[in-house]
Parts: structure tokens; C-alpha cells; sequence
């Protein structure tokens, strides 16, 4: 076919000698296929530069293949030429609805191998913004997923309580987006207490909040007719893909690393796990709704016990001397230099270290030669190992369902292509 | 000469109604949103003009300039004739429906309030907005894209399986009034609001309204244009004028459907009271269509967005019976009481 592409030259030369046709009884045979797809990269609902081929009958899905990299920026590689305290801002970039759920899970895994006692005032403080970020993370999935189902009100809703987070965080820290904050052996400065005042009212109104979105949802007749059933994965197939976070609790597994095993405060403060029953889009709805309203509690709990006390380890070879020092002492300022240029040896060996995320288990394997760089480090994000059960949980539904299906997992792609 | 006249004065009705409808539908864009974002918390628009009054022009001027792309492998002709098939029939409906009472009398010259009175206005309307969904498929099929495709297929499924309980839902209000010209309808329902059609009605009045929005593709049944799979359905390919076509045809269809839904059931120009008599007929027509308006938004606000086989069993197996026996009860009742 060598003539300009148009249409209507195509549609002339139909049956001619464009096509052959297997012949049955004398007439042509009806040639069947499915209908091929291609969503994303560029899609409006594909929660970034995700990529699906759909093969499809009518609109009901038989094939699912997810293409996966386009956002590769080549994380765990650029963190073998970098020192341990430079990798922490590269992680920020993995999931960025809530960064620094990333430096905690990082710094965790370095402080194994290090070995070091946290403070304790660092590790309540760890754990308020840890659940600052889960509510962070909590609130632009449901924005998101309400969005592509259809409900557009509820995502402003969920976006103005996530701008006074926000706040809360530029003040903590100083960014909004990519924020960096944990330290290995503490945290970068101290909670003010204008963020602890905000804070505590913060939390006076949440609760309201969260049941002003269920208001909208909970429920909404089509609410639960478009999430109840659909993306439905059985405990023993969730666990078998390795699913973790909300989308295994919402088959009934009950596993949060949180409770199987405590880090930072989780063990001295009173908390629950919600567990979903039937596996499917709204149990996990509302395992994060609820998911939400303990981390507020959590974090009440936190702000109400917060001793007095250092914020980071005091021992010279891996933290900062205090600020004020810097600038007067020289001494202090050769030290401080020395850290943030060479950084600090890690003692040879391999850890794995997996830590509660919003989306699941975010884990850190690094191994490292006894130098001031790791020699090898290996993330496992969530939103990727999600990806591996979504033909399985695709198949069977509709492409209206995919965006629902999407928004399940809670897939941020930062994180999926590091 | 007579007729010179008469033909004159019907062709600036035309264009008296056409301003009007168009400007109301440029406006309607803005109060949506800014009706939605004073219910989601947000300004909405506020640059153009003073709190964004002159946006919709700004918008208009944008689309005009904008630079019209026909994709390869489009068919040209379809491709082009589609929005037009969209927009005409939704502008054309509007030429059967009463605004208000009085004629305006200019010495031998009579101006009607509406800009004809046929003896099957409803039919009529009915079957321009059937047209309207080719529009919607071919735009969709002539796109040579999936999502194009997918969306007007969709399109038509939906428009034809709510066509017929809407059809159905104005067959009560025939029945009451014993006519299907518009004008006698309204007629039908004076005296107050206890002889309005959606008093005796109530039924086929729901089964209009929720029909009407599907046939509107507005949330929650915008399935054909459902922007988080299909992107944009069947207008995905679309740019520059052809697409604002298709957005004016929306915005006049979901005011067509509020004037039929105002005149068929909310007694049209009539007055609620007879006491409230003083107050002009069209200002009542247009606070009624007004409101029907409003409620389409805040449906939008409210609701998320049905499945596409969720729409269609709605449709056939509660929308269609109920409105069937709606018919049928109404026909007893109406010959037992004769």
C-alpha cells in the first residue's frame, strides 16, 4: 500500500486485494480480533507516566500488560557515587506525595548498620511527621481516586486539608514537594512550637473532615457501585504477589510493620490496624480512610508525650555539630565540613530494612564495603511490586474500572521506575 | 407585503431567540464554574473582567484562534459535518418552546414569545435530539482513534437506551394535556402550582430529569466524554471551533432539556400562584430553568460517575418499566375519570 494515508483512498480498496479472506461456504470469513489500547504514557488518569496496553472485547479487559520506566531516573545508581547524607534528598524523589516516609525508610536501614541509639525526643518527632506524611499521602489518594471516579468535590476537599499539612511541613523543614528532613541519627532541627500549637489544632478538626469526605462518599450509591467488588484479590493471592500496606490489609492480612515490628514510638503509643474482608477497591477505601484517623490519634498521642532531649544522636562521627558553633568555632567548622563533604564510614555488612509507607512496605537494601558510600543499594517500592498483581486484578473488568484499579494500588510513579 | 413582513419578523425572532440562547450558554459555562468552586472550597474564575465576568468571551476568543487540526487518517468530511450535526439540532429544538405569554403588537406586526407554535412540538424536539447523537458518533468514528471511538460508541448506546424512557416520561404530560404542541401544555397547567404536571406527574417527572442528564451527557452519566478513561471521549481529536461546537451543543442541550422539562412539568410561564400573576410570565419561565440549571451543577459537585453497563441496566431495567407503567397507569386513570 504505497498511497497516501487517507481514509477514504483505504476504504475504496477494502476487499480487493488489501485483505485476504479464508473462505467458508463460498463467503468470506469473519475475522475477530480484540481491541488493542494504548493508555498512557500521556493520559490524563494514568496517575503519571504509566503505560498500559489493553486488550480488550468490547469494553471488558482480557489482557493487561504494564509498561514500566518512563520515569527511570536511575536512583539506587546514582546512590553508589554518593555519600549516605546525599542520597537522602534522592530519595525524597521517590514518592513524592510524601517524601519523607522516603528518608525515614533510608535512614532506618543506615542506622542498622551503623548501629546508633536514637534519642528519644528524635524518635517521637520521627514519628509525628511519619504520620504527618501518611495523612499527606492518605488524603492525595483519596482526592485522586474520588477524581477519577468521577467525584470531583471531594479532591478539592482532600487538597485543602493536605495545603495546611503542607504549611506544616514548610515550616518544618522548608519545602513543600520534595521535602528532606530525617537525618541519619536524628532529624535536621527541632519541631517549634508554633508547629506544635498548629498542629494540635490541626488535629482538633480533622476528624470532622475526614467524615465530611465519607459524607460524600461512604455511602453514595455509585460510590460503592463502582469500588465494592471490583479489584477483588484474595488474601492468599495478595500475599503470594507480595502486596503490603492497605492493599493486603484490605484482603484481611493483618501485617503492618508498624505493629509486627515497632520503630520509632509506634509501641508506646494505642493504635489500631483496620482490616478490610472482601479484598476489593472499597474495603481499601476505607482501610486508609480509617488509616487516617489512627494516624491523628497516633500523632495526638505523640505531641502529648513529647519529652524534652536532643534531636540527633550526639555522636561526632555522623551528625552536624550544633549551628550556632559553626559559625564561631573553628574546630566545629572543620568538623562540620568534613561531614558534609566526605561523610561518614559505614561499617561493612548488608541490611534489609522495611518501614511502614502510606502505599506499603518501602524497604532499603544496602550493602556497603566499610566505606563512606554504599556499594550497592536497592529500593523496593510498593507502587512496583503492586504493579506485578495488576493483570491479575485487571482481567475480567472494564476499561472504566482500569482508572479505579489504578488508583487502588495508590501507584505514584516516582517511586514504581526510581 | 403581508408576507415579506411575517417573514421578517420570524427571522428576527430567530436571531432575537438564537442571541439569546447562545449568550445564556456562554454564561452558563461561567455560573458552573463558578458554582462549583464556591461548593469546592475555591475562587473559580477571577482574572478576566471583575470576578471573571468576561471569561467566557476570553475563552470564546481563545477556541476562535485556536488552530484547527484534523488528524491523519481522519475522514475530512464527517470529521467536519459532525459538530455542526451536534450543534444544529440542539439549537433548533428552542423554535418550539413558549418563553411567555403576551405578544408583543407593533401596530399591524405581532411578535410571539415563541418563534412557532406546531402541533407536534414535543415530537419535534424529540426528534432533532435524536440527530444529535449521529453527530456524536460520527465526530467519534471520523477521528480515527480509539478513544474517539469507544466514546461515541458509547454515545449511541446511551442516547438510544434513554431516549425511550424520556419519550415515554412526556407522554403523561400529553396525556393530561391532550395535545402535543407546547403552547396548549402550558396552557394546560394555569391556575397555580397544584395544576402543574409534575404535581399529578410526579414519576415521569423523575424519569425525565434523570434521563435528561444522561441524554445531556452530563455527570453522573457522562460515560461518552468520561475524561478519566477516554480522555475525552468522542471529541479527544477535536480543536479550535469544531470543539466549542460540541461544548455550545452540551451547554444548549442541558438548557433544552430544562425549558421542555419546565414547560411539560413546571407549568411553563405560569405563575405559581395566582396572586404572583403581576410578575412577568418569562421571568417565570426563567427562574425555572434557572433552577433546573443550578441542579444539574450541583449534581455534578455531588455525585461520582457510573459504569457504563451500570448506566445501561439502569437504564433499560428501572428507567424504561417505570416509566412504561407510569404511561400505562396514567391512561387508566385518565379514561376512568373522563
Amino acid at each position: 500500500m504505497e498511497e497516501k494515508q487517507d481514509s477514504v483512498t483505504r476504504l475504496d480498496h477494502y476487499g480487493e486485494d488489501d485483505f485476504e479472506f479464508e473462505l467458508v461456504d463460498g463467503k468470506p470469513k469473519k475475522r475477530v480480533e480484540d481491541l488493542l489500547l494504548n493508555m498512557g504514557p500521556q493520559h490524563p488518569s494514568t496517575h503519571g507516566v504509566l503505560r498500559i496496553v489493553l486488550e480488550m472485547e468490547g469494553e471488558v479487559i482480557v489482557k493487561a500488560t504494564p509498561y514500566l520506566g518512563y520515569l527511570h531516573r536511575g536512583v539506587e545508581k546514582l546512590a553508589e557515587n554518593s555519600t549516605y547524607t546525599q542520597i537522602i534528598p534522592l530519595t525524597d524523589r521517590l514518592d513524592y506525595t510524601s517524601s519523607m516516609t522516603n528518608n525515614y525508610a533510608f535512614v532506618r536501614a543506615v542506622e542498622k548498620l551503623l548501629q546508633v541509639e536514637i534519642p528519644e525526643r528524635a524518635e517521637y518527632i520521627r514519628t509525628i511527621v511519619a504520620e504527618m506524611q501518611r495523612l499527606a499521602g492518605h488524603l492525595f489518594w483519596l482526592g485522586t481516586q474520588a477524581l477519577d471516579i468521577g467525584a470531583m468535590t471531594v479532591f478539592f476537599y482532600t487538597f485543602r486539608e493536605r495545603e495546611v499539612l503542607l504549611d506544616l511541613f514548610e515550616m518544618i523543614c522548608g519545602a513543600r514537594l520534595t521535602m528532606s528532613y530525617y537525618r541519619v541519627g536524628g532529624v535536621d532541627r527541632d519541631l517549634s512550637q508554633e508547629v506544635v500549637d498548629r498542629l494540635y489544632e490541626f488535629l482538633k478538626t480533622f476528624p470532622e473532615k475526614v467524615d465530611e469526605y465519607n459524607t460524600l462518599l461512604e455511602t453514595n450509591r455509585i460510590w460503592i457501585g463502582r469500588t465494592r467488588d471490583i479489584a477483588v484479590i484474595s488474601a492468599e493471592d495478595a500475599v503470594s504477589y507480595g502486596l503490603t500496606g492497605p492493599a493486603l490489609r484490605g484482603s484481611g492480612v493483618n501485617y503492618d510493620i508498624r505493629k509486627a515490628e515497632p520503630y520509632g514510638v509506634y509501641d508506646r503509643v494505642e493504635w489500631e490496624v483496620p482490616l478490610g474482608k472482601n479484598g476489593d477497591t472499597y474495603d481499601r477505601y476505607w482501610i486508609r480512610v480509617e488509616e487516617m484517623r489512627q494516624s491523628a490519634k497516633i500523632i495526638k498521642q505523640c505531641l502529648d508525650q513529647l519529652p524534652e532531649g536532643l534531636i540527633a544522636v550526639d555522636l561526632p562521627t555522623i551528625t552536624y555539630p550544633p549551628r550556632d558553633k559553626v559559625e564561631t568555632d573553628m574546630e566545629s567548622l572543620i568538623h562540620h565540613f568534613m561531614i558534609a563533604t566526605e561523610g561518614f564510614d559505614v561499617p561493612e555488612g548488608e541490611v534489609y530494612c522495611g518501614t511502614e509507607g502510606p502505599k506499603g512496605e518501602l524497604g532499603f537494601y544496602i550493602v556497603s564495603q566499610g566505606a563512606n558510600k554504599p556499594y550497592r543499594m536497592r529500593i523496593r517500592p510498593p507502587s512496583f511490586i503492586h504493579m506485578g498483581a495488576f493483570e491479575h486484578m485487571a482481567l475480567g473488568y472494564m476499561i472504566a474500572d482500569i482508572v479505579t484499579i489504578f488508583g487502588t494500588y495508590d501507584i505514584v510513579m516516582g517511586e514504581c521506575d526510581r | 407585503m403581508d408576507l415579506v413582513i411575517q417573514v421578517v419578523v420570524v427571522i428576527i425572532q430567530i436571531a432575537a431567540v438564537l442571541g439569546v440562547v447562545l449568550t445564556h450558554v456562554a454564561y452558563l459555562t461561567y455560573a458552573e464554574r463558578k458554582i462549583l468552586s464556591d461548593m469546592q472550597d475555591r475562587l473559580g474564575p477571577m482574572e478576566v473582567g471583575p470576578h471573571g465576568l468576561l471569561q467566557p468571551l476570553a475563552d470564546g476568543l481563545k477556541l476562535f484562534f485556536k488552530e484547527d487540526i484534523i488528524p491523519a487518517g481522519a475522514n475530512k468530511i464527517i470529521f467536519s459535518a459532525a459538530p455542526i450535526l451536534v450543534l444544529v439540532p440542539a439549537l433548533i429544538g428552542f423554535a418550539v418552546v413558549p418563553f411567555g405569554r403576551d405578544s408583543l403588537q407593533i401596530g399591524p406586526i405581532e411578535i410571539t414569545p415563541y418563534i412557532t407554535d406546531i402541533n407536534i412540538g414535543v415530537l419535534y424536539v424529540l426528534a432533532f435530539a435524536s440527530i444529535g447523537a449521529y453527530g456524536i458518533l460520527l465526530g467519534g468514528w471520523a477521528s480515527n482513534s480509539k478513544y474517539a471511538l469507544l466514546g461515541g460508541l458509547r454515545s449511541a448506546a446511551q442516547v438510544i437506551s434513554y431516549e425511550l424512557p424520556l419519550g415515554l416520561a412526556l407522554v403523561g404530560p400529553i396525556l393530561l394535556s391532550e395535545s402535543l404542541s407546547m403552547k396548549t401544555m402550558t396552557e394546560a397547567q394555569g391556575g397555580g402550582i397544584w395544576n402543574w404536571f409534575v404535581v399529578a406527574q410526579p414519576i415521569a417527572f423523575v424519569v425525565y430529569m434523570i434521563c435528561a442528564i444522561a441524554e445531556t451527557n452530563r455527570l453522573p452519566f457522562d460515560m461518552p466524554e468520561a475524561e478519566s478513561e477516554l480522555v475525552a471521549g468522542f471529541f479527544t481529536e477535536y480543536s479550535g471551533m469544531r470543539f466549542s461546537f460540541f461544548f455550545l451543543a452540551e451547554y444548549a442541550n442541558m438548557i433544552l432539556v430544562s425549558c421542555i422539562a419546565v414547560v411539560a412539568f413546571l407549568g411553563g410561564w405560569q405563575a405559581p400562584l395566582p396572586a404572583l400573576e403581576f410578575i412577568p410570565p418569562i421571568v417565570w419561565f426563567l427562574v425555572k430553568v434557572y433552577f433546573l440549571l443550578f441542579f444539574y451543577i450541583w449534581l455534578r459537585a455531588t455525585v461520582p460517575r457510573l459504569r457504563f453497563d451500570q448506566l445501561m441496566a439502569f437504564g433499560w431495567k428501572i428507567m424504561l418499566p417505570v416509566a412504561l407503567v407510569n404511561v400505562l397507569l396514567t391512561s387508566i386513570i385518565k379514561y376512568l375519570l373522563n
